[in-house]
């Protein structure tokens, strides 16, 4: 019987679940006597809520409370007396209002419809203050962020006494998340001190300690099932201010409360990317070879909650540059806090850095590859240590077979197919491969079936499916005779799915757990531990008269990892088909380059790739949420005027894996894909296009309005 | 659509009428209680004015969803998206955005696609409805289904229920001639997780096999 492998192309074990409308997401679950909350947005920018009136609201149908700063029950956690006190935004707390669309109140009903409609019932008093939500006008008013360090390596000048000189400034609007799946939470309480909830949740367990935290629970008292996630790119990484009120709401009304944000609520409440404005100033010698680099950025925050990315970081490590220097700063306004979003820092970083090394190839009238190669960093000179492994310089060569690199004009704006421009570009990227401890849990059956149990989540790459494959190869036994359960905080301990290292992370547990449990039938068959002989497990386990085998695994990072410096590494390279009358772009091809270690599954890290492609196009082409500085609101809070990319917007795309193992990381010598996949997208389609037509935009996203 | 029931119900004209002879009979008991101030006040104390609501809200609503007649009683403010999804949970269909920009809510009536979350359940008076639950043949899935999962036409799930049915409803239109008219016409539906060209490939297959 054929048996799968450590690099087959599996079909997602879940697919069934997901094609027939089985698969049960945070909002899904039939709870009894489940009530529906609905928050009430503030409608001012900066000020303090005077007074509440809810009368009309609370003699609306249906309706069971409307909760306020005003009679709000106490969130310990909030509170400054709090052993570890919640940070960023106390929902219902105090009076302050940081940012226009807070949530003054949460309406509770019956059904949907008449929360819905209560809350608009609800009347606020405000005394307003002026608000600061500019982010040009502010940006002198840029602070160092107090976890983030500034960086210099040699000569601080060096970039601009070199021969050639580029500097520009790269501007990236603030981006939306926008998953497809409404952030949700249903809360009920079981119990005086126990909570249970299904929500949106990138990490059960980091649910499961700030729910905790901010109710003062024992945490095995805080019970979280995020058992299918409809994507999240970084917004469900923490537990938001709204979910806490949910369980606070459920406390008040003691019925289960489901509080669903509407999607334009999602453009203040669940993070963003920051909109971010990069400084570059890059020196290279007239052959090419790189002097020194100057990276400074400022990125917007919150006023009340400062979040930093490494949007810098990018340039200390990618290229050979002796002299570099990076400067990060963060301007404080009144918006909601930003996240993480795909790919965080690096995917801007990447937009200055690569688009500035496109600038400086034409001005030393050198071959992008040519450049990058001449500058290639065969050691990470920003940590002074080895590679675990790079195969960069493979990617660069098999990106531009893909794609017709030799097809490519040296002069911007004179490779014509008919009355369009035609254009070559390439960005690369990296984002550090990571490793936490993971614990897994693995069962074996009476009948010689698997299931292995861990609390890691899944917003859509695939884990379930990968963590079958990799115990079906260790274990030597059918796909289809293993379960991969997650998204439950009662399953043993995992990390949190971000940073792309669930694989790295989980996987090894996954793998550590199979190796200890062959061990173990070995040993019951009289074997050598190692053995790789064909045993019949459940035959084993009757023999011993067992009724089953569990083991679980605890798989932590090794020692010989901090000897290295351990990233993957992408290229991207685009072709681009520019109108020069009316500014169309039609991106043709993209080709996605990536060494990622060894690749688990075939058919999910291609989708993978395609997809972050997608979002990367997205960032370039479409994606920009625009603010009304007079009101303080985003005026594009949907989709309909918030453009992330539809069918139409995508040709076919394709993956390439360079598919080695990294030697060190973890023993199956992954790396991780789920941010590399969108860096560097950007700037691969803003340099083709500047191949195209000779125009060189440094603003996203590339409209037509740019371009003509 | 109390007492009569059209048998057509396409019949616009009277399924106006009858919910316009429903609102009057309700707000003119609504009235009579209104001119009465010492009965409101004592209504609102006893919630009378919710449990009165309660009854005069809510419209009595016949359709068959996958096969299933159902006849429920619904507020004329209901989506169909929220009537399958709550009443009578159904969550295969998914609410994504709640205003008709992103597909993921995308059911067929009568044989057509349609956002469910811009109708309203009322509308739907002696409609078919299928849902994604109601594609397959018992265990055997849709074609468009299997394609789904051969051609990983989806990741975190989310947009798939929709993607399905309006798969589904692109070839059938006769909409899925080329690659170029399968991503125009899919593009109502979003997939933010970037399927986009695995979910053509999908429905190149399943046309080309001609299963659809």
């Amino acid at each position: 019987m054929k048996k799968e492998t450590i690099g087959d192309s599996l079909r997602r074990v879940d697919g069934r679940l997901k094609v027939t409308g089985g698969a049960k997401y945070s909002g899904e679950y039939e709870v009894p006597g489940l009530t529906y909350g609905v928050l009430v947005p503030a409608t001012i920018t900066s000020g303090t809520v005077t007074a509440i009136d809810s009368k009309a609201a609370l003699r609306a149908p249906g309706v069971l409370a409307v909760i306020t700063p005003f009679n709000a029950i106490k969130v310990p956690g909030y509170q400054p007396e709090a052993p570890t006190r919640i940070k960023g935004l106390k929902l219902f707390n105090d009076t302050q209002v940081y940012f226009n669309g807070q949530p003054i109140a949460l309406v509770v009903a019956d059904t949907f419809e008449r929360a819905t409609h209560a809350a608009g019932l609800v009347k606020a008093t405000y005394q307003s203050q002026p608000h600061e939500t500019n982010f040009h006008k502010n940006i002198e008013k840029g602070v160092s962020p107090q976890n983030n360090k500034d960086y210099v390596r040699g000569d601080v000048n060096a970039y601009k006494n070199a021969p050639v000189k580029i500097e520009q400034e790269y501007m990236l609007p603030s981006e939306m998340h926008n998953p497809m799946e409404l952030h949700v939470t249903t809360a009920f309480w079981t119990g005086d001190d126990k909570v249970t909830l299904y929500t949106k949740s990138q990490g059960v367990i980091s649910s499961q300690r700030a729910v905790a935290n901010a109710f003062q629970l024992d945490a095995k008292n805080v019970q979280i099932n995020s058992r299918f996630v409809g994507g999240a790119f970084g917004s469900s990484l923490r537990t938001w201010p709204h979910e806490i009120a949910a369980i606070q709401a459920a406390k008040m009304v003691k019925r289960p409360v489901k509080l669903t944000l509407t999607r334009e609520q999602m453009f203040t409440l669940v993070g963003y990317r920051p909109l971010t404005i990069q400084k570059i100033g890059l020196g290279a010698t007239a052959d090419g070879k790189l002097v020194g680099i100057s990276h400074e950025s400022h990125s917007q925050t919150a006023a009340y909650e400062e979040f930093t990315e490494r949007s810098v970081n990018v340039s200390r490590f990618l290229y050979d540059i002796p002299n570099v220097n990076t400067l990060y700063k963060v301007v404080p306004l009144n918006v909601g806090v930003p996240a993480p979003m795909r790919g965080p820092g690096e995917a801007t970083g990447s937009f200055a850095l690569e688009s500035a090394l496109d600038e400086l190839s034409y001005a030393v009238n050198m071959d992008p590859i040519e450049l990058r190669l001449k500058n290639y960093a065969e050691t990470d000179l920003e940590k002074n240590l080895p590679w675990s492994s790079k195969y960069l310089k493979e990617c660069y060569q098999k990106g531009a077979e893909r794609i017709g690199w030799s097809n490519r004009a040296a002069k911007p704006g004179t490779n014509r197919d008919g009355e369009w421009l035609v254009g070559y570009g390439i960005g690369c990227g990296a984002f550090g491969a990571y490793r936490s401890r993971a614990l897994a849990k693995i069962k074996l059956m009476p009948d010689g079936s698997v299931n292995i149990k861990s609390a890691t989540s899944d917003i859509g790459p695939g884990t379930a499916t990968s963590m079958v494959l990799i115990a079906a190869d260790i274990l030597n036994i059918p796909a289809k005779r293993i379960t991969f359960e997650l998204g439950d905080s009662s399953f043993p301990v995992a990390p949190t799915q971000g940073g792309s290292a669930t694989i790295s992370s989980v996987g090894s547990a996954v793998h550590d757990a199979c190796i200890a449990l062959k061990q173990k039938l070995n040993a019951l068959a009289g074997k050598v531990e190692d053995s790789n002989d064909d045993i019949d497990y459940a035959k084993v386990l009757s023999q011993n008269n067992l009724p089953f085998l569990e083991i679980t695994q605890e798989s932590n990072p090794n020692e010989e990892a901090k000897k290295y410096s351990m990233y993957s590494f992408s290229a991207h390279f685009a072709q681009v088909y520019v109108h020069p009358l009316t500014g169309a772009v039609k991106i043709k091809k993209v080709v996605a380059v990536v060494d990622a270690g060894k690749i688990v599954n075939h058919k999910t890290a291609s989708s993978q790739m395609i997809g972050g492609t997608v979002g990367g196009i997205g960032m370039a082409m479409t994606e920009e949420a625009v603010f009304d500085d007079r009101f303080g609101r985003y005026i594009n809070g949907n989709f309909a005027d918030y453009h992330v990319p539809v069918n139409a917007d995508i040709p076919q795309l394709e993956a390439i894996f360079i598919d080695r193992p990294d030697p060190i990381i973890n023993p199956i010598g992954t790396k991780g894909i789920g941010e590399i996949s969108l860096i560097g997208v950007a700037p691969a389609i803003a340099n083709a296009i500047y191949n195209a037509t000779g125009k060189r935009v440094r603003e996203l996203p590339i409209t037509p309005d740019k371009l003509i | 659509m109390s007492g009569k029931k059209s048998n057509n119900p396409s019949d616009s004209e009277e399924f106006l009428n009858g919910t316009r002879r429903d609102f009057l009979k309700k707000s003119s008991l609504l009235t009579a209680v209104a001119l009465t101030p010492g009965r409101v006040v004592k209504a609102a104390e006893e919630q009378w004015d919710e449990k009165i609501a309660g009854v005069f809200e809510k419209v009595s609503l016949h359709l068959e969803v996958n096969g299933v007649k159902h006849t429920v009683a619904v507020e004329p403010r209901v989506t169909l998206l929220d009537l399958l999804r709550e009443q009578l949970h159904l969550t295969g269909t998914k609410k994504g955005c709640d205003r008709g920009q992103c597909g993921a809510c995308t059911v067929h009536v009568n044989g057509v696609r349609v956002n469910s979350c811009l109708s309203l359940a009322v509308t739907n008076e002696g409609k078919k409805i299928t849902t994604i639950e109601g594609l397959a043949n018992g265990d055997e899935l849709h074609p468009m289904q299997e394609a789904f999962i051969e051609h990983d036409g989806f990741q975190c799930g989310y947009c798939t229920s929709g993607q399905i049915m309006s798969a589904v409803a692109c070839i059938h239109e006769g909409h899925a001639g080329s690659e170029a008219e399968i991503r125009e016409h899919m593009s109502g539906n979003i997939c933010r997780c970037g399927a986009y060209p695995n979910i053509v490939n999908a429905i190149q297959a399943v046309k080309n096999g001609g299963q659809s």
